[in-house]
């Protein structure tokens, strides 16, 4: 089928996440995002189908029957698309239909039709895509009372040009218009953006998108809205299901204590219960502080019920939540950063639900670093949403477009830009008379860009000297004092009482200052303003044009002309 | 973008300050101080900029292509480092003997080891993964087999996992750079060939940076350091890798306990040998390491070089004292001799002078004789009393000096009259003076 192409007013749209495990879709209201709950009222629905009889179900319908009928079920099946059979990792397949090599491509073999006799098909990747998405733009359709025609769709930042493409004709099949695709990290930082509250900064990003079979880390650079991403990793061992595997094992000993010699992860039914209620009680520990866990006839037609509580979890999940926060780090570190150059921690994926990561997080930022995921934050978005409400938010931007206009302003003419790698700025003068820069534009700034600050004038006016100056941050390290030697410290002990709080008293102490410092760099100018007015303010802006050449406008807060000049490139 | 408000204050212009509409452009923004990346296209400010950039100025698709490839990728695809023809006979490997698998191996980051980063692991771990997993064997109609692809994991569980990978990388021979031998030392490179040894030993430091072992040109400083270190090591190997397996039935406590008993004492003997290992090496490196040898020539020669200079300081302070003494005690004597002479001349002088005024004073007793007393004729016996009590008076009142002076101008006067008034004249200066009183003169009253 070739690519539907609706004319601009006759669009209805919404944004579509597409993920290995989970789906959303969401529209907009009043400019306003909202993910919308399919027929079953589930907001992430599964990204699995399901034939039963004939009969196709999706979504946690399908999932629930990873139970009774695996080899019919299909999950995990969106990273396989635009991909061929030797690249790809069939993991998470194991407990329903596998993945086969279909000339070059990769398919599953389904019993789709009711009939006795009926041989089963071999459904590629693309198809089982399309049948999916289609499923995905009726359930919006039924909730908006409108046929929804196009579509914002999210994908990975690792998503090749043959992924995007396969994605974008496997839509066209469902017969939806893919208006956009846009990266994932991306959409969640537009969907905390949009919201009436934000301002928009220049600020440092980072965004965790950890989900069930992948985590993928981006750092952001947000300059004036726009966004360009520094670094990013993509991590296929610390996810969701590394989480399940973990609660999967626990139980599973829990059960062999009182059935000795009944493994129930051998036998590939008890091992599909074992999973899905390992990840009910993994959700339920997100929220409260213990779990239960039960299943009927678990294996060998013996019942199971059990508890765990948080801190237990925790506990044998240690492992896997210390590699979340390494992850983070890492990416940091690639994007050449520094924890303190980060102002902001997007938690984006279902995983990112669980407090313990969200609190190892926050243990390696500055408390600067604002910590956007629901146990650290009142006004977090759910981040299981964000992608959805991100791409919805861009769906509603650019529905009006011409598709040409779409391809031509998504094109790399427009978004490959110079970005200024020092930041641009003003020298001011500290209380102890040392010169002290004051960032305009920050570092990692796509141009053209234009900055403006407002800085007061010496205090008693006159003339006044605006330094325009390169400046560059170092991380400055201050090791701790030396302690003083033994008596302080034996009365220490003393009033501490108890040795454990000594200990830990100890620690912090022990602990060097990291702090970041502006270093000034080349100058670019100089301005000289007269006459200031005592206590009076100078405005200085600064434009880095096209052309890498600086245009610097300075005067005196509401006094007429001012000084004007340009550095040429 | 709102605008930011600042709180420290510009500086003044300096004195004396001059710029051409009070602008001074100084430097630029260089095609180095900036780097081509790829904004997304999303968000309201991204459709302004594209609107902005599209209606400026139209691309040729050249213009196009070329924006592309100059963009900085932040995506990286290339698996290009972890690539490992894979031994046939590890293929082969049973998962049940993980223990004694060599994990690196397995997942083909053996010229990595302890250097791979997590990162490396992982995408190795990946890519024998999309080569192993048994459900593609399946597929492509082979029997089941998945021992291999448990070594996979079992590798990758414990490479990914910071404690146990330590655990390994404890006991991970392969990573292990033996101590030269004799004879690989004879040839020479004994700077490259320790150098990697402490390299590699360096990987269980708890304490970084760890010193590098450097070379015939590392100063004095660098090397006592590097051994300083080496002989202060601290280090994180540990050995329960190698531990033996505890019976983990509840049944055999005391069967347990003693495996554990065991493997402890196991451990601690085998830290305490690695120790002792270290240390041998470092005597053997540090004994034929010819920079010791030359920074203790040198010192031993700067040493003797004190000594010396400081023997040669004492002699020429001896010699100078010496010198001063006998010059002290010539200058002594010599100073005696003068004064002994002086004292001679002064004597000379002091009767040279005497005689002078013996002399002198005859000239005056003379003169007034001469001038037969300022009389005519024979001069009374008190005439010549007054006069030569008057020339007595006065010459007692002056010096040998005045007494010259007068005397040169008595000398050679003929004329009474004029010799009176020479003298007359003197008197009155005395008189002048206050040394004479006119009372007092008889013959040369004014
Ligand atoms: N409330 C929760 N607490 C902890 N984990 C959760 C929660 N909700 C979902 N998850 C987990 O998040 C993963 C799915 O995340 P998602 O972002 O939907 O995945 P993907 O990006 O792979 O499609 C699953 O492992 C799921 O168990």
């Amino acid at each position: 089928m070739s690519a539907p192409k609706p004319a601009p007013g006759d669009r209805t749209v919404i944004g579509i996440t597409f993920g290995n495990s989970n789906s959303s879709i969401a529209c907009t209201n009043d400019d306003k995002a909202e993910v919308i709950a399919n027929e079953d009222g589930d907001r992430q629905i599964p990204t699995i189908l399901s034939y039963v009889d004939g009969e196709e179900y999706y979504g946690q319908q399908a999932k629930n029957f990873l139970v009774r009928n695996p080899k019919n079920t299909v999950a995990y099946f969106r990273d396989f698309l635009g991909k061929d059979f030797k690249s790809i990792d069939p993991t998470h397949n194991h407990a329903s239909a596998h993945p086969e090599d279909a000339n070059d491509t990769v398919a599953f073999t389904l019993k789709d039709k009711a009939g006795e006799d009926d041989a089963p098909s071999t459904l590629s990747v693309a198809e089982i895509s399309t049948r999916y998405l289609r499923r995905l733009v009726t359930s919006a359709s039924e909730y908006l009372g409108k046929k929804v025609t196009s579509a914002v769709i999210t994908v990975p930042t690792n998503f090749t040009d043959k992924q995007k493409a396969a994605l974008i004709a496997a839509a066209a099949d469902a017969n939806l218009e893919v208006l956009q695709l846009v990266s994932e990290p991306v959409a969640a930082v537009l969907a905390y953006d949009a919201r009436p509250e934000a301002e928009i900064k220049d600020k440092i990003v980072v965004v965790a998108d950890l989900g069930g079979t992948r985590s993928d880390v981006a750092v952001v650079a947000s300059r004036g809205g726009m966004y360009t991403i520094l670094a990013t990793a993509h991590d296929y061992e610390f996810a969701g299901a590394a989480l399940d595997k973990i609660l999967v094992d626990h139980f599973a000993k829990e059960f062999m204590k009182r059935n000795a010699g009944v493994d129930p992860r051998e036998n590939a039914r008890s091992l599909a219960k074992l999973k899905l209620e390992s990840e009910s009680a993994k959700k339920a520990l997100s929220i409260g502080a213990n779990a239960s866990f039960s299943v009927e006839s678990m294996a060998e037609g013996i019942d199971f019920a059990s508890t765990i509580n948080r801190l237990r979890y925790e506990t044998i999940g240690r492992t896997v939540f210390e590699g979340f926060t390494r992850l983070v780090e890492s990416v940091i570190k690639k994007a050449g950063l520094d924890v303190l150059d980060v102002d902001e921690v997007i938690l984006s994926g279902g995983t990112s639900h669980t407090p313990r990561i969200a609190a190892n997080l926050k243990a390696i930022f500055p408390g600067s670093t604002t910590i956007l995921a629901p146990s650290t934050s009142a006004t977090a978005i759910n981040p299981s949403e964000l992608q959805a409400r991100g791409a919805a938010l861009q769906a509603s931007l650019i529905q009006e477009y011409e598709s040409e206009d779409i391809d031509q302003s998504t094109h790399a003419a427009v978004t490959t830009v110079p970005h200024i790698t020092n930041a641009i700025g003003a020298v001011s003068v500290s209380e102890s008379g040392e010169e002290v820069f004051v960032p305009i534009v920050p570092p990692e700034t796509a141009v053209p860009a234009r900055r403006t600050v407002i800085v007061p004038a010496p205090k008693n006016g006159g003339d006044v000297l605006v330094k325009i100056v390169e400046g560059n941050t170092h991380i400055k390290v201050t090791k701790p004092e030396p302690k003083a030697n033994g008596d302080s410290k034996a009365a220490k002990v003393e009033d501490a009482g108890d040795s454990d709080s000594d200990f830990s008293d100890d620690e912090e102490e022990e602990e060097e200052k990291r702090e970041k410092v502006w270093k000034i760099g080349a100058t670019l100018a100089e301005a000289g303003i007269r006459g200031v007015k005592a206590g009076s303010k100078v405005e200085v802006s600064i434009n880095v044009n096209a052309d890498l050449s600086v245009t610097v406008t300075t005067r005196e807060v509401g006094a007429k002309g001012g000084v004007r000049g340009t550095l040429s490139a | 973008m709102a605008t930011v408000t600042v709180s420290l204050p510009l500086p003044s212009l300096p004195e004396g300050w001059l710029a051409e509409k009070d602008f001074k452009p100084i430097g630029k923004i260089t095609k180095d101080g900036a780097i081509a990346r790829t904004i997304e296209p999303i968000g309201p400010h991204f459709l302004a900029h594209a609107r902005r950039a599209r209606h400026k100025r139209t691309f040729s698709e050249d213009d196009r292509i070329q924006a592309q490839e100059r963009a900085k990728n932040v995506e990286e695809n290339d698996d290009g480092d972890i690539s490992e023809t894979e031994d046939p006979m590890m293929l082969q490997r049973e998962a049940k003997d993980w223990k004694t698998q060599d994990h690196y191996k397995v997942l083909g980051l053996s010229k990595y080891r302890w250097k791979a980063t997590e990162e490396q692991i992982k995408r190795a771990h990946r890519k024998k993964v999309l080569k192993h997993h048994p459900d593609k064997k399946a597929a492509a109609g082979r029997t089941e087999d998945d021992q291999f692809f448990k070594c996979i994991q079992k590798a990758t569980e414990v490479l990914l996992d910071p404690v146990k990978r330590r655990q390994f990388d404890s006991v991970d021979e392969e990573a292990d750079v033996e101590p030269p031998t004799k004879k690989q030392l004879q040839k020479g490179n004994f700077y490259k060939l320790w150098g990697s040894v402490f390299k590699s030993e360096g990987r269980f430091s708890k304490n970084h940076p760890v010193p590098t072992f450097g070379d015939d040109k590392s100063t004095k400083e660098d090397v006592e350091n590097f051994y300083n270190f080496w002989y202060n090591f601290d280090s994180w190997r540990t050995f329960e890798y190698l531990d033996e397996d505890v019976p983990d039935d509840n049944e055999n406590r005391d069967q347990k306990r003693h495996v554990e008993r065991k493997n402890a004492n196991a451990r601690k003997k085998k830290k305490a040998e690695d120790n002792a290992r270290l240390r041998k090496m470092l005597d053997d490196c540090s004994a034929g390491d010819e920079r010791i040898k030359r920074f203790r020539q040198e010192a031993n020669a700067a040493k003797n070089k004190k000594k010396l200079e400081r023997e040669a300081a004492e002699k020429k302070a001896a010699e100078d004292a010496k010198a001063k003494k006998e010059a002290e005690e010539k200058a002594a004597k010599e100073a005696e001799e003068k004064a002994k002479l002086d004292r001679e001349a002064g004597k000379k002088a002091k009767e040279a002078a005497k005689n002078a005024v013996k002399k002198n004073k005859r000239v005056l007793r003379g003169s007034v004789k001469d001038a037969n007393y300022f009389v005519s004729g024979d001069a009374s016996p008190a005439t010549i009393d007054a006069v030569l009590g008057d020339v007595e008076l006065i010459q007692a009142k002056i010096d040998p000096d005045e007494i010259a002076a007068l005397a040169g101008k008595l000398n050679g006067l003929k004329v009474a009259d004029e010799i009176k008034t020479v003298w007359t004249e003197e008197a009155q200066r005395l008189v002048g003076a206050g040394k004479v009183k006119e009372a007092e003169l008889k013959a040369f009253k004014a």
